[in-house]
């Protein structure tokens, strides 16, 4: 970057990871702070912005009993915080064939049969670092309102946070999963004019043109270009 | 849980709020490719005469790259061949993918789909399989699929945005290809944002002529990967997590390319695998931190795939080009360099310097963008932040002005989420943008089926590649919503070739360091020191939080086996 980083002292916090106290630049975030100290990450680790899931934090603030929990790469370090990785929530991925199957809960229950088993205590809701209606979705799938299960839980990255606190031990992350997938496939409507545009590459519509773009001078090219008109955005 | 702005910047940012009135009436105007040129050559960082420098050893020796990929290429292998037994093979499969992200899971499946076995296609991954560049890309993917538009078009648009320097044979892949991978992923249960009807809801990308972009809200690639990944997952095909590849192996008879050595990265172990074809499906460079900048990219991104196929003969073409996204964050400081997507400017915000003025049309090709941002930043219209972090204010709530209350929480949630976190929100508060980098516009040279080629243009046996480890099908500047397209397509391609080779080929081949020989023969040539290895697999952070200024992170880690 352009400027000079000031030399004002940076304030630090006490952090204890895994019991142990550090003290880190404030601001931070927990995977940076960790990173300060001197931890190099293999486990626990993907993205660094909030988008893959490996990353789940378990903590404590001090003088709080509440445990919270939240990713490594999105959280910043406070005062007094107790802290812990929770790199993976164990579950076996079943396997399935997405043909055979509509966009009905019977199917996901077949395979998932512990979603009944949901006591509505929302702990799964009150874990999710997306802020996510976890709990609404389990019972939109008991409910056979996959539709809707699929847009509460759409911004899922399979941290797995709401499985390793969930009492009735449903395995929400590939739950979610088979839920989206039944939703784009048999609940949303298919786009028409993608078919249509397949038939016509298929019938070989564009080769021609195509064919002389590929054989035109740069100079050619340059004209075309900033001559083609532009849709308003 | 941050209060959000501070003081002086919140003073700042009523300087945007007093001119949004007058700018939403107006349109900064297009660049001519004169315009375009001069900015880009007087401010982007590909033209600093600093950052990079003519390669000294390998098959494309007197090629301009960056520093930090030189420093790799001329660089020891970490495997030290008298050390690693190759009498036993670990795993001996048809197909072996090196990657974890979108381009090889789409090699797995067409693979798959081709006619191989689940069972003898192996799929090796540094980190998760997954955790790639592919879940962060949340603008969209490119395919001309409405009337108004066509595959001719989105051709122009793509040669033109990578400066013509594109091969024209996979640019005609990449777009002929485009709307038959969007029908691909929508039957396999892919939920884009479409209308009740099922019409695609799709938005213009910068340097496209036609609204194109088909979008799964703001996590257009975390769908398609978990997506294609579940149904890696549900035909069986084998993986190896924590696995990266440290080098290729090649038969020394055929010089082809016949498998390679991975690292477990948890038990310290070497694994032989030996295969009839090898895909690299490795990815990019962020995590190299090219010219100080920092990065969108992932954990792993650190050009590992063009280091390996480098040693094994592959010619490699445009990395003397980085793409640097011109919105990366530039506050809070936590989530520095983190992207902000191109999405917000096609949903109608405007960039504004610290004077409350437009500088350039938000949507012309990136490398534009990212100029002006510098320029203005270098001229002293930018806005500092209290750590000295200087960016520019990309309006957001202009879009909730222009599309209605609400769209930017329906159709920016990552975005929402991420910043909200901070404490500042983005249907009220502007956010403050600098480049960071992106993307690896160059790479390894493919054909159109995905084979590696010398520089004499001949494939070299047994070698594939796809997606952003690649270069030649975005020239010097991807156009956004093609990368997402390029690892689908090209993986796709890549997963054909490697089944019809092994249904060619039918001796096993033999493994060897052999190809290391010149290689090193090389390196010793130019005296290049023996701590410099390469692949670094990992960057090194410890003790270091900061991604500004000098590049400490090139250091390889550490085999204790």
């Amino acid at each position: 970057m352009s400027t000079e980083k000031k030399t004002t002292k940076t304030r630090t916090v006490r952090i204890y990871f895994m019991g142990k106290a550090y003290d880190v630049p404030q601001g931070l975030t927990i995977m940076k702070a960790l990173e300060y100290i001197g931890y190099r990450f293999i486990r626990g680790i993907g993205c660094r912005g909030g988008f893959c899931g490996a990353c789940a934090v378990a903590y404590r603030l001090a003088g709080e009993y509440k445990l919270r929990t939240g990713l490594a790469c999105q959280t910043t370090v406070e005062d007094g915080m107790y802290i812990t990785l929770l790199p993976y929530s164990p579950m076996e991925k079943p396997r399935y064939n997405l043909e055979e199957m509509r966009g009905e809960a019977g199917y996901i229950l077949k395979i998932f049969p512990e979603i009944a088993r949901c006591v509505s205590c929302n702990s799964c809701t009150k874990a999710c670092p997306q802020e996510l209606e976890v709990m609404d979705a389990i019972q939109a799938i008991l409910r056979n309102d996959i539709k809707r299960a699929a847009d509460l839980i759409f911004d899922c990255i399979s941290c797995g946070l709401c499985s390793l606190r969930c009492p009735a031990e449903i395995r929400h992350v590939y739950v979610f999963q088979l839920v989206r997938r039944l939703a784009g496939k048999y609940l949303l409507p298919k786009a028409k004019h993608l078919e249509e545009r397949i038939k016509e590459i298929e019938s070989g519509k564009f080769d021609a043109e195509i064919e002389k773009l590929m054989k035109a001078s740069i100079d050619e090219l340059k004209k075309l270009y900033m001559e083609r008109d532009i849709e308003k955005a | 849980m941050s209060e959000g702005y501070p003081l002086e910047l919140r003073k700042a940012i009523r300087v945007v709020e007093e001119t949004r009135e007058e700018r939403l009436k107006k349109k900064y105007r297009r660049l001519t490719l004169e315009e375009r040129d001069e900015l880009v050559k007087k401010w982007h960082p590909d033209y600093r005469p600093d950052t990079k420098r003519e390669l000294k050893v390998g098959p494309s020796r007197g090629a301009i790259v960056y520093n930090e990929v030189a420093d790799l290429l001329e660089a020891w292998p970490i495997a030290d061949p008298s050390k690693i037994d190759l009498s036993t093979i670990d795993y001996d499969v048809d197909i072996l993918i090196i990657g974890g992200g979108g381009a090889a899971a789409s090699a797995a499946l067409w693979s798959l789909y081709s006619g191989i076995e689940p069972d003898n296609i192996l799929i090796a991954t540094k980190l998760r399989f997954g955790d790639a560049n592919t879940v962060k890309a949340q603008g969209g993917i490119q395919a001309a699929d409405r009337p108004v538009d066509s595959p001719v078009r989105h051709y122009l648009d793509t040669i033109g945005g990578g400066h013509f320097a594109n091969k024209p044979e996979l640019v005609r892949a990449l777009v002929m290809d485009a709307p038959f991978i969007i029908k691909w992923l929508e039957d396999l249960g892919m939920m884009f944002d479409k209308t009740g009807e099922g019409e695609m809801i799709e938005y213009s990308g910068g340097g496209a002529s036609r609204r194109r972009l088909h979008c799964a809200r703001d996590y257009t690639g975390l769908e398609i990967m978990r997506v294609i990944r579940d149904e890696v997952l549900n035909k069986g095909i084998n993986i190896l997590e924590f696995s990266p590849a440290i080098e290729l192996l090649t038969d020394p008879e055929t010089g082809a390319v016949s498998g390679a050595v991975l690292w477990n990265l948890e038990t310290s172990e070497y694994i032989i695998v030996r295969s009839k074809v090898t895909i690299l499906a490795t990815g990019g460079f962020g995590r190299l931190h090219l010219a100080g900048f920092p990065t969108t990219n992932h954990y792993g991104a650190t050009a590992d795939g063009i280091v390996l196929a480098y040693r094994v003969g592959a010619n490699l073409r445009d990395l003397d080009s980085a793409q640097y996204h011109p919105t990366g964050v530039a506050y809070p400081e936590a989530i520095l360099g983190e992207l902000i997507t191109e999405k917000c400017r096609s949903l109608g915000a405007q960039l504004v310097n610290v004077n409350g003025e437009q500088f350039i049309y938000e949507l012309e090709p990136r490398d534009v963008v990212a100029s002006a941002i510098i320029r203005e930043c270098a001229e002293g219209r930018g806005v500092l932040t209290p750590t000295g972090v200087c960016g520019v204010w990309l309006d957001l709530p202009m879009i909730d002005m222009i599309r209605g209350p609400g769209t930017i929480k329906k159709n920016l949630p990552a975005m929402y989420r991420q910043f909200k976190r901070h404490g500042i929100d983005i249907t009220e508060e502007p956010v403050l943008t600098y480049p960071t980098l992106h993307y690896q516009n160059g790479g390894i040279e493919i054909n159109v089926y995905a084979q590696v080629l010398t520089p004499q243009g001949t494939p070299i046996p047994g070698l594939l590649a796809a997606g952003e480890v690649t270069g030649g099908v975005h020239g010097k500047n991807r156009l956004m919503g093609n990368s997402l397209l390029d690892i689908l397509v090209f993986g796709r391609r890549a997963g054909m070739t490697a089944a019809r080779i092994v249904k060619e080929t039918s001796s096993k081949p033999k493994i060897s360091f052999k190809h290391l020989e010149k290689y090193t023969a090389e390196l010793e040539k130019i005296n290049v020191p023996k701590t410099r290895k390469a692949p670094i697999i990992l960057p090194d952070y410890r003790g270091n939080p900061d991604y500004r200024g000098k590049n400490p992170y090139l250091k390889i880690l550490e085999i204790t086996y």
